[in-house]
């Protein structure tokens, strides 16, 4: 598939805990769990003097570490990387403008909101949108709600 | 609310939590599933509320790595509720569960169409959402037209329009015809209007997709994606909310440049001077600054602007400027522009003029070699495989051969299959060849494949020289105590054929080499044991006069191992044996083996098959398919010869029959039969597969079973082609009732196959040709592979070639049609019969839909695919020279207008031809002197000589001489030389057809139609 871009988004904590996974591509159960121990297992034994690149099998994680929580990110070989690192950066300060100095602890309790702020950015492995107030409008319209 | 609402999913998410071990893990959530599917039964208690509540749980127990096989139906089910909380869940919860021939989805298929078309936005979009995750071919049938309805409508808002964008880019890739419509081009391009940076960025998305697939659909966007970079460069109009640190959208600017790519080339020269303007500012622009997130920002920019310069072949200035861009990358000591810097630097070898200016930087890509970071490790590593090349060849081996002590072990494979494949591309000798794969064996022998001593045992073969050189290092290797398998394995192999030509050395009688052998045996497998009994057998027959001891020793040996549980190990002892008893016989049958045919390194094979397995479709990629990509050729093609199996030959690789030791020069034909006789013996399969490779059948005896040769085809150009065809009627006709744009440089298509063997001869948005040859002597045997990209059927397929006079070629059946996305091989046998630059022409026609096309494509079944490389000593070049005395065996030309270049540069080319330089022959170090065999059928192969003398001080021209047995051959390989030097292959632009005819075709033989149209081509 051409330009598929981002093939999942993972957020895993410093034990390796899964607090988040969105898929983009369809792989079962046993291909989800293989591939997160190993990614895992990659990124989390990396250093802070190393590079924010892993090559996996045939594509790359790009991945970033928040505190405790990584965020991982597995694209093809041939998406910008650094673009992909400060999307991170985005999502990360995009939840941080909803929660107000997010931690593990809110993505872990609130998985239904760090699935929908996802969907407003991310669609199919493609960027949707990069404004954080457009991302964060349908939560807010939907909290007024209830 | 939701921390109230969903009391229920907390309490659960922190009982997980709080958990101390998997076990407790599972139980607490085979408890919940419990409770869940006990809830899901009884449905009619539930509350919506509860619903949502259970397939959140459902969604997060999923997540934990924990099957969920049941409640689907529940989560499908919610996407129908009237409300918008449930409805959300329903739709996020099923886009994450199933996939898309999940059958509950089509249950759904109707609601999702009436949200998608009703008035509520935020139903639209959580429609559109789940759509764009998860929908496939049936949705893409039903919904495609409503989708593009609402990305075009204006009365719709960007939120949803964002959205309806990559729904339609799903819909798309499932099936590509949605779009195909008229018009559709243009409402894209309007699309690029969009002043709303949220759809301007979706929609980049789907147009990367359009424009990979067909660039010539798009060209009017190309200004407009222009302009939008110039927008953001400048941050004219730019929202806040869209910056970014200051950066004006660096994902939308990156998907812009990615779009730019994917076109050949911008022909506006405002245009092209506008983007030239942007890509400068931000290339000149681009400082480092001190907040991480800015900076990483601003370099996405600037490595996407650099990927579009390269693409573009900008002026050199600008190229050099890149080179030197990242030549400061590479050596700063943030780590994630240092691997980017090495990652793009690779990328840039694609573009030739570079290489150079790249190499200037090889020491540093070298430290790069021992960085701490393995990710950084590995992008030199492949940096340093691709800029490799005579010049540098030894630096760049010895420095991978010193590192492999230290890699780790997950590079370890990895390094030495490509060091032995620098080794064999670029020795500058072949005894540094030998010495760097014993190096490798010795140093990392657990990570060399079969494939790099098989190879190394070829060249030792085929190398009279190199013998003795090889039988002294292995048994040096061997002295050492503790000693590889693998090493053990080349060294019995070649000690047993070549270790009598030590016999006078200290420590190297029969004996000594022998137990040296022999000791080894306690400590290797099964595998390397039949090595061993053959070479034992070798030894003994080399004894003149015969050894007694030894030979009851070994006898004693053989005996062991007729009872060996092993078939192989037994079958050669008794063979063995036997033979050695009946004496004169075994001196015939164990002699020495004969020459390896030439053939491409299955390294190499191997590296650019693996290549082709991640082989993405990416802009950097296409652009480099010429040189590298084997796109269409899927499978390595082993002919179905019967007289020639692999497993019979296996069994008895190290002896040969009677038959060959009159045939001094070994050729195909006799090689084949030899095999041909071997299989005769045929037993029963061997354990292993046993220098299968080295023995492996020919690719290109005989005919395969599946090659039909129809005297009635009328399609395929059988012998005399050209006669029943009038080439030089139809061009001039046909070429303007073609309407589908060849995709690529159909040209330098054809440049890159002369030198290579595999790649794409012609790809237009419909088909794509794509060819594998093999050579060998003066055969030939291509393959044509058609592959239909479409997912309807392409019809009326025909082709025929147009055949030289100088050339025998049959092509074989060619189906009138190819189904949707399949792909038939057509195997083409060549034959060259005398020396001739004329080029063969497939003609080739098909029809898609209304379209009607027609294309003349030149075969790359060259000269210089006749030569093969050789390796002449001081002695033999300068006695042939001297008895060539002067034309027409020998002809000198004084050749103007040559491009410049440096030495080692015309060597490669050279060498790029199987025109092989021979190092220090000539004094003069401005002079190169190479050598070659061409093979014909008429004169089987004759010894070239090629002489060339350069002026330092103007590298413009040259002098050359070259001299073989033939006058044809010394006029045609002379021309052919020239040719090269004069204009390299740097392939201009498809000229217009007028221009193209007016063009001067000099030297055309009136009668060959062929040739004519090979002229007009060119």
């Amino acid at each position: 598939m051409k330009e598929m871009g981002i093939r999942f988004i993972l957020m895993v904590n410093k034990q390796g805990q899964t607090r988040l996974a969105q898929y983009y591509e369809w792989l079962t159960l046993e291909e989800r769990r293989a591939l997160e121990g190993e990614i895992v297992r990659k990124c989390l034994a990396r250093n802070e003097q190393q590079c924010s690149f892993v090559e996996h099998r045939n594509y790359k994680i790009v991945y970033r570490r928040y505190a405790s929580l990584f965020f991982l990110v597995g694209v093809e070989n041939d998406e910008n990387e650094l673009a992909i690192l400060e999307f991170i950066h985005l999502l990360v300060e995009t939840m941080d403008r909803h929660f107000g100095n997010v931690c593990e602890l809110d993505i872990m309790f609130h998985l239904e909101k760090a699935h929908f702020m996802l969907e407003e950015m991310v669609m199919n492995g493609s960027i949707v949108e990069t404004s954080k107030a457009n991302i964060l409008s349908p939560i807010q319209l939907m909290e007024k709600a209830s | 609310m939701t921390m109230h609402g969903m009391r229920g999913l907390s309490v659960f998410i922190s009982d997980v939590r709080n958990c101390q071990n998997k076990d407790q893990e599972r139980l607490r959530i085979d408890k919940e599933l419990g409770n869940v599917r006990n809830r899901f039964k009884n449905e009619k208690g539930l509350t919506p509320y509860e619903k949502k509540k259970y397939v959140w749980k459902m969604l997060y127990i999923y997540m934990l790595g924990y099957d969920v096989d049941f409640g689907h139906m529940k989560a499908v089910s919610l996407i129908s509720a009237p409300k918008y909380p449930e409805k959300q869940v329903g739709y996020i919860v099923t886009s994450c569960l199933l996939n898309e021939n999940h059958d509950f989805l089509r249950l759904a298929i109707n609601t999702v169409r009436n949200d998608i078309i009703g008035r509520n936005e935020t139903f639209q979009c959580l429609a559109l959402t789940m759509v764009g995750n998860i929908g496939g071919r049936e949705f893409a049938e039903s919904l495609a037209p409503d989708v593009q309805k609402l990305l075009l409508s204006s009365s719709c808002r960007p939120l949803v329009r964002k959205k309806a964008a990559l729904c339609l880019l799903r819909l798309y890739r499932k099936n590509p015809d949605i779009v195909n419509v008229d018009g559709w081009a243009d409402r894209m391009a309007q699309l690029l209007d969009e002043r709303d940076l949220g759809v301007l960025t979706s929609s980049m998305s789907l147009l990367v997709a359009l424009v990979s697939n067909n660039h010539e659909a798009y060209w009017s966007c190309l200004p407009k994606c222009v302009k939008i970079l110039e927008r953001l460069a400048r941050n004219q109009d730019v929202p806040q909310e869209y910056t970014y640190y200051g950066i004006p959208s660096p994902w939308l600017q990156v998907k812009t440049m990615r779009v730019l790519q994917y076109f050949p080339t911008i022909e506006d020269p405002y245009t092209r001077r506008t983007l030239f303007e942007v890509l400068q500012r931000i290339l000149m622009g681009t400082d480092v600054v001190k907040n991480v997130n800015k900076n990483n920002a601003s370099h996405a920019v600037l490595f996407e602007a650099l990927a579009l310069v390269m693409h573009l072949d900008a002026e050199k200035e600008m190229m050099s400027q890149c080179v030197a861009l990242l030549g400061k990358f590479i050596a700063v000591r943030e780590p994630n522009i240092r691997y980017l810097g090495l990652e793009n630097m690779t990328r840039m070898l694609m573009v030739t003029d570079v290489q150079e200016i790249i190499k200037r930087h090889q020491a540093q890509i070298i430290t790069s070699l021992k960085d701490p970071d393995v990710s950084i490790r590995r992008r030199a590593l492949d940096l340093l495989y691709g800029m490799c090349d005579v010049t540098n060849a030894k630096d760049i081996v010895e420095e991978l051969l010193q590192y492999l002590s230290s890699a780790d072990f997950t590079m370890r494979e990895e390094l030495s299959l490509k060091a032995a494949i620098l080794a064999e591309k670029f020795a500058p000798d072949l005894s540094w060849y030998v010495d760097v794969i014993l190096q490798l064996i010795d140093k990392a022998g657990d990570f060399i494949s079969d494939d790099i001593w098989f190879r190394v045992v070829q060249f030792v073969t085929n190398n009279d020289d190199l013998q003795t050189y090889a039988a002294a290092k292995v048994k040096e290797y061997l002295d050492k105590p503790a000693v590889h398998e693998t090493m053990v394995k080349v060294s019995a192999y070649i000690l047993g054929e070549y270790s009598h030509l030590l016999a006078r050395r200290p420590g190297c009688s029969p004996k000594e080499i022998f137990s040296l052998l022999h000791e080894k045996l306690p400590t290797v497998s099964t595998t390397t044991i039949p090595i061993l009994l053959s070479a034992y057998a070798k030894i003994l027959m080399h004894i003149h006069p015969p050894d007694q001891e030894l030979q009851s020793q070994i006898w004693a040996i053989f005996n062991k191992y007729e009872s060996c549980i092993d078939a192989e190990i037994q079958q050669r002892a008794v063979e063995y044996l036997a033979l050695c008893q009946r004496g004169a016989p075994l001196m015939d049958i164990l002699a020495e083996m004969p020459k390896f045919p030439e053939r491409k390194s299955s390294l190499i094979k191997r590296a650019e098959y693996s290549e082709a397995d991640t082989a993405e479709q990416s802009a950097i990629k296409l652009r480099s398919q010429q040189q590298t990509s084997n796109a269409l050729v899927v499978t390595d093609q082993h002919p179905a010869n019967g007289a020639t199996s692999p497993i019979s030959v296996g069994e008895l690789s190290l002896v040969k029959v009677p038959s060959m030791i009159t045939s001094e020069n070994d050729t195909s034909t006799d090689l084949s039969q030899q095999n041909g006789a071997l299989s005769n013996v045929d037993t029963q399969p061997p354990s292993a597969d046993l220098l299968s490779d080295i023995l492996g059948p020919l690719a290109i005896e005989g005919p395969p079973g599946a090659t039909v040769q129809s005297e009635h085809n009328a399609i395929s150009g059988l012998e005399g082609g050209s006669d029943a065809v009038d080439g030089s009627a139809i061009v001039p006709v046909e070429e303007q009732t073609n309407t589908v744009q060849p995709i690529g440089n159909v040209a330098e298509r054809f440049h890159a196959l002369c030198l290579k063997d595999s790649g794409v001869l012609y790809e237009d948005p419909y088909i794509q040709i794509g060819i594998k040859a093999e050579w060998r002597g003066h055969h030939g045997r291509l393959v044509l592979f058609l592959g239909n990209k479409n997912t309807a059927p392409v019809v009326s397929v025909q082709a025929i070639i147009l055949t030289p006079a100088h050339l025998k070629m049959e092509l074989s059946l060619v189906p009138d049609t190819i189904p949707p996305r399949a792909q038939v091989q057509c195997p083409l046998e060549v034959v060259n019969l005398r020396p001739s630059r004329d080029v063969a022409v497939l003609d080739f026609s098909y029809k898609f839909g209304t379209n009607m096309v027609n294309v003349k494509l030149r075969l790359p079944a060259v000269l210089n695919k006749f030569l093969q490389p050789i390796q002449v000593t001081a002695e033999e070049f300068f006695s042939q020279w001297r008895s060539l005395s002067g034309p027409p065996l020998k002809l000198q030309e004084v050749v103007r207008g040559v491009k410049p270049m440096p030495l080692p540069e015309m060597a490669n080319l050279l060498n790029s031809f199987r025109i092989m330089i021979c190092p220090g022959l000539d004094p003069n170090p401005n002079n190169l002197v190479a050598s070659t065999t061409f093979y014909s059928e008429s004169m089987r192969a004759i010894l070239c000589l090629v002489r060339i003398e350069t002026d330092p001080a103007d590298r413009t021209q040259l002098r050359m001489t070259l001299a073989s047995g033939d006058p044809t051959l010394t006029f045609e390989l002379k021309e052919f030389i020239k040719e090269q030097l004069i204009s390299i292959p740097t392939a201009p632009r498809e000229a217009a057809p007028a221009p193209a005819a007016a063009q001067p075709t000099p030297q055309i033989p009136p009668n060959d139609p062929a040739a004519i149209l090979a002229g007009l081509l060119s």
